[in-house]
């Protein structure tokens, strides 16, 4: 039964306005396997599953599925499931106030010889189910009485009695506690063990070595390698997420910026926020360029936020210029000299609807206040020189932010905080998903940034980026700060500390 | 003909192009209803001086559409900033006006036709009307924007709350001010009448807010994305909360007017269905009801747009009782050309039309 292939994609390419999303990958999925899916964020995972679930319609490539090895091609995730093909994401997409029963027979429900619905079979059915797979639950208490990891867990027993023979989990433990985890888990080896194939996407490095049998790694939309989980140790597998190979930009550093004055900026002592970032300290230095790296999800975005007041720091002190402070909300970092650029864009970055001219302009103006309105002759002024001086390539500066690309989109929110003269700037991903061009150019900013005295922390998370451009790196693992380099920055040591204790 | 199609083509982008189009079509109605009537042609636009007072179809319109214009002001604020509507503005303005003339009169008085009678000066029964008609917005917005209440539920509560208030405040009745001093409201100033002036006066102010401070930035930039906001330094709990007490001060002011023009406190007529008007305004003059981006002289074309259509169903001899039937056809008329289904329709033709060209050319 086992190392049967059910699922075989060759070959998909896809792409989005702009960008390859997706070339030339291929994935194979075995009856009876857990199957990692890895790569960094835009690394193309998601997109892959798209490809297979009929949510993204992609360019080339082909998919087979069976014993058989029949080809198909799904338009809707509906078509995906009639062919075997069942996905649980994050969030549970299912009715939290019908009852346990009403959510797994929902649009299939069994019915009685006058076409209602056979509430008593439907009960019997969905008791049966819930014993087989041993999921404590009654069936007839509506699902949001349930932990989440209970949803998931029925979701998932939703897909299965679908007769599906490929299961996509999406992230399915980020919301979840260790136990409920191993629960998940060991849910999941008994499905395996009936011969289902299980896609496993998540950002947890301990998940894959504790469940996994195979991994397939993807790296800016190119199948990295398909591995045994056993050829792959942790080190190995954060080098092929991220990938190794220097990119011919030479370094844009040079020595004596390594100097970095004494003066210290900002001062923070046990800062966290509950379940998102544990309690950190942190100093920066005037004219420092800090990089913040770690897996995703593993708190370098939060500490970054905690900081900046996005997220209200709920426990330690923070000084700025020797000087303590409350920071309650955004505008009050700004006021200390402060900027953030979220990393993302879309959801916290840009107005969409607004003019390039009000993007830029709208930091600037929230720390003039609502009364005081800046003239429109030096709102134009200001927008023009940044549209020089960033180069962003827009018609004019009415058109709205919307229609820019990525890119430029990015520089009228760089803009938008150089515009206050921040004495400390916060970059969050700054360049996720634009142009090597543009990449540089930006990583070059924030090294002129540097130069001028300002501080910078950056996030990224391309390793060689970050070494291009940092004094000091912090090190972040599951919401914890776990080491500081500043001396020996290499991607050797860098990716030690992230992948932690050696394994396997 | 070409460059006309273009000048068309270019003008048909503008934001007020559809209002404007609204008002005209039913200028065209009337045109042509007359001339069909064999009356003079521009009876519509025609205005003259009776008694010291301009009188005509376009003074009558521009009167009876004050109200609905000064509540359009806030609620386009509302719906800007906070994707939702606020549906209590008419009882607010019932409330106001119940408020004003209680204090005036004094508790249980239901008639006041002497200055001497008055309890206190008119102008600070005024204000107490319009001021707890702000207090109504706060509540509205504290429930909005700091408890992320529903608009439309939060609002229901003085929907519904407001005339019964108001009620209670007079005591169950009606109560009267027989006096040239306070009719002026409702009346006219000069040669024009006073609810048109104060209607262009709200405007005024909030086009000068607009103008000269950050205000509107903030508001579609709260209602565009809160988020991304709130990172760049702006408070969208205020911003929204300011935004509903504008609403509640012009629906205030709009109680006031429509107190005035009947000297009474009716609680359970003034300003009746109004909130409908007002939102129907801020749709007619192009603003997504989903927030963000908004144009006031859009909704306040709106406004006035849905009283022409009132104005003309009355001139065109339709009864009272089933003026709201063909009101509604002409609404679902301009609502549905303003579509983003019909938009999104007429742009796949155009680009059908291209490609077809295209093709064509090649062959």
């Amino acid at each position: 039964m086992s190392n049967e292939v059910i699922l075989s994609m060759r070959g998909i390419c896809m792409t989005f306005p702009g960008v390859k999303a997706l070339s030339n990958v291929d994935f194979t999925l075995r009856s009876g396997e857990i199957h990692a899916l890895m790569g960094e964020n835009g690394a193309g995972k998601s997109t892959l599953i798209k490809c297979l679930t009929g949510v993204n319609d992609f360019e080339k490539g082909e998919i087979f599925m069976g014993p058989e090895m029949r080809p198909i091609r799904n338009h809707s995730t509906l078509e995906a499931q009639k062919n075997g093909i069942a996905t649980v994401y994050q969030e549970v997409n299912l009715c939290p106030n019908l009852s346990v029963a009403e959510n797994l027979f929902i649009g299939r429900e069994p019915l009685t010889k006058f076409g209602t619905i056979n509430h008593k079979a439907m009960l019997n059915r969905a008791r049966e189910l819930m014993k087989k797979l041993d999921i404590q639950v009654d069936v007839t208490q509506a699902l949001e009485n349930y932990s989440i990891a209970l949803q998931q867990m029925i979701a998932i027993a939703r897909a299965v009695d679908m007769e599906s023979k490929v299961l996509i989990l999406d992230e399915p433990t980020s919301s979840l506690d260790d136990n409920e985890v191993e629960k998940l888990f060991k849910m999941m080896r008994a499905l395996r063990d009936e011969g289902i194939g299980i896609i496993f996407v998540t950002h947890f490095l301990e998940q894959v070595y504790a469940v996994c049998d195979r991994i397939t790694v993807l790296r800016n939309g190119q199948l990295v390698g398909e591995y045994e989980i056993s050829d792959l140790p942790r080190l190995k597998l954060v080098a092929a997420m991220m990938g190794k190979d220097f990119d011919d930009l030479q370094s844009i550093k040079s020595k004596e910026d390594e100097a970095v004055s004494e003066e210290v900026l900002i001062d923070a002592k046990g800062l966290s926020h509950v379940r998102k970032i544990k309690p950190f300290d942190l100093d920066i230095h005037k004219g420092e360029v800090i990089g913040l790296t770690g897996l995703l999800g593993s708190g370098r975005s939060e500490l970054a936020r905690c900081i900046y007041g996005a997220d209200k720091a709920q426990t330690g002190t923070l000084k700025v210029k020797g000087k303590e402070t409350k920071i309650n909300a955004p505008i009050d970092a700004m006021r200390l000299g402060m900027g953030l650029l979220p990393d993302d864009r879309k959801a916290e970055g840009i107005v969409e609807d607004l003019s390039v001219r009000e993007n830029i302009m709208l930091a600037m103006q929230s720390l003039a206040g609502v009364v005081k309105r800046i003239p429109m002759e030096k709102q134009m002024e200001i927008t023009k020189k940044f549209i020089d001086l960033l180069d962003i390539k827009t018609p004019s500066t009415e058109t709205l932010v919307k229609q820019l690309s990525g890119g430029n989109q990015q520089k009228v929110i760089i803009a938008r905080w150089l515009a206050t003269n921040p004495d400390f700037l916060i970059l969050d991903e700054p360049t996720r998903g634009i142009d090597v061009g543009t990449k540089t150019e930006i990583q070059k900013l924030v090294v002129d940034l540097a130069h001028q005295g300002k501080s910078v922390i950056f996030i990224s998370s391309e390793i060689e980026e970050m070494l291009r451009t940092c004094n000091r790196l912090a090190v972040l693992r599951d919401g914890e700060k776990v080491g500081e380099l500043t001396e020996d920055l290499s991607q050797e040591s860098v990716m030690k500390v992230i992948a932690g204790g050696e394994r396997s | 003909m070409k460059s006309v199609i273009n000048w068309l083509k270019k003008v048909s982008k503008k934001p007020l192009f559809l209002p404007l189009v609204s008002v005209f079509l039913v200028l065209v109605i009337n045109l042509v209803y007359d001339a069909i009537q064999g009356n003079y042609v521009f009876e519509f636009l025609k205005f003259e001086l009776k008694e010291g007072a301009l009188y005509g179809r376009i003074i009558d319109i521009l009167n009876r559409g004050s109200e609905a214009a000064i509540l359009a002001i806030g609620m386009t604020l509302v719906v800007s900033s906070s994707a939702g509507t606020d549906i209590s503005v008419g009882s607010v303005m019932s409330l106001a006006g119940s408020l004003c003339c209680m204090l005036l009169a004094g508790f249980g008085v239901t008639h006041v036709r002497e200055l001497g009678e008055l309890q206190m000066p008119i102008f600070v029964g005024v204000i107490a009307g319009i001021a707890v008609a702000g207090l109504c917005g706060l509540f509205n917005g504290f429930l909005v924007a700091k408890m992320k209440i529903q608009p439309m539920v939060a609002t229901l509560i003085f929907f519904t709350a407001g005339r019964a208030i108001g009620l209670l405040l007079t005591n169950n009745k009606m109560v009267y001010i027989h006096l040239e001093q306070f009719k002026v409201f409702g009346g006219k100033l000069w040669i024009f009448p006073t609810p048109t002036v104060i209607a262009a006066a709200c405007i005024l102010v909030m086009a000068i807010i607009l103008k000269t401070t950050s205000l509107g930035m903030y508001v579609q930039s709260v209602g565009i994305n809160p988020k991304a906001s709130r990172i760049a330094g702006i408070n969208s709990v205020a911003i929204i909360l300011l935004c509903y007490v504008i609403c509640g001060l012009f629906s205030g002011v709009a109680g006031i007017v429509a107190t005035s023009r009947i000297y009474s406190a009716d609680s359970n007529n003034i300003g009746l269905n109004l909130e409908l008007d007002a939102i129907l305004a801020v749709a007619l003059g192009g603003n997504s009801l989903g927030g963000g981006r908004f144009n006031l002289a859009g909704s306040i074309i709106g406004a006035y747009t849905i009283q022409a259509i009132t104005t003309t169903m009355y001139a065109l001899g339709v009864a009272k009782a089933q003026a709201p039937v063909y009101k509604a056809i002409i609404v679902i008329l301009i609502v549905v050309v303003q579509s983003p289904a019909v938009k999104a329709y007429f742009a796949h033709r155009k680009a059908q039309k291209e490609g077809g060209l295209a093709v064509a050319g090649r062959s």
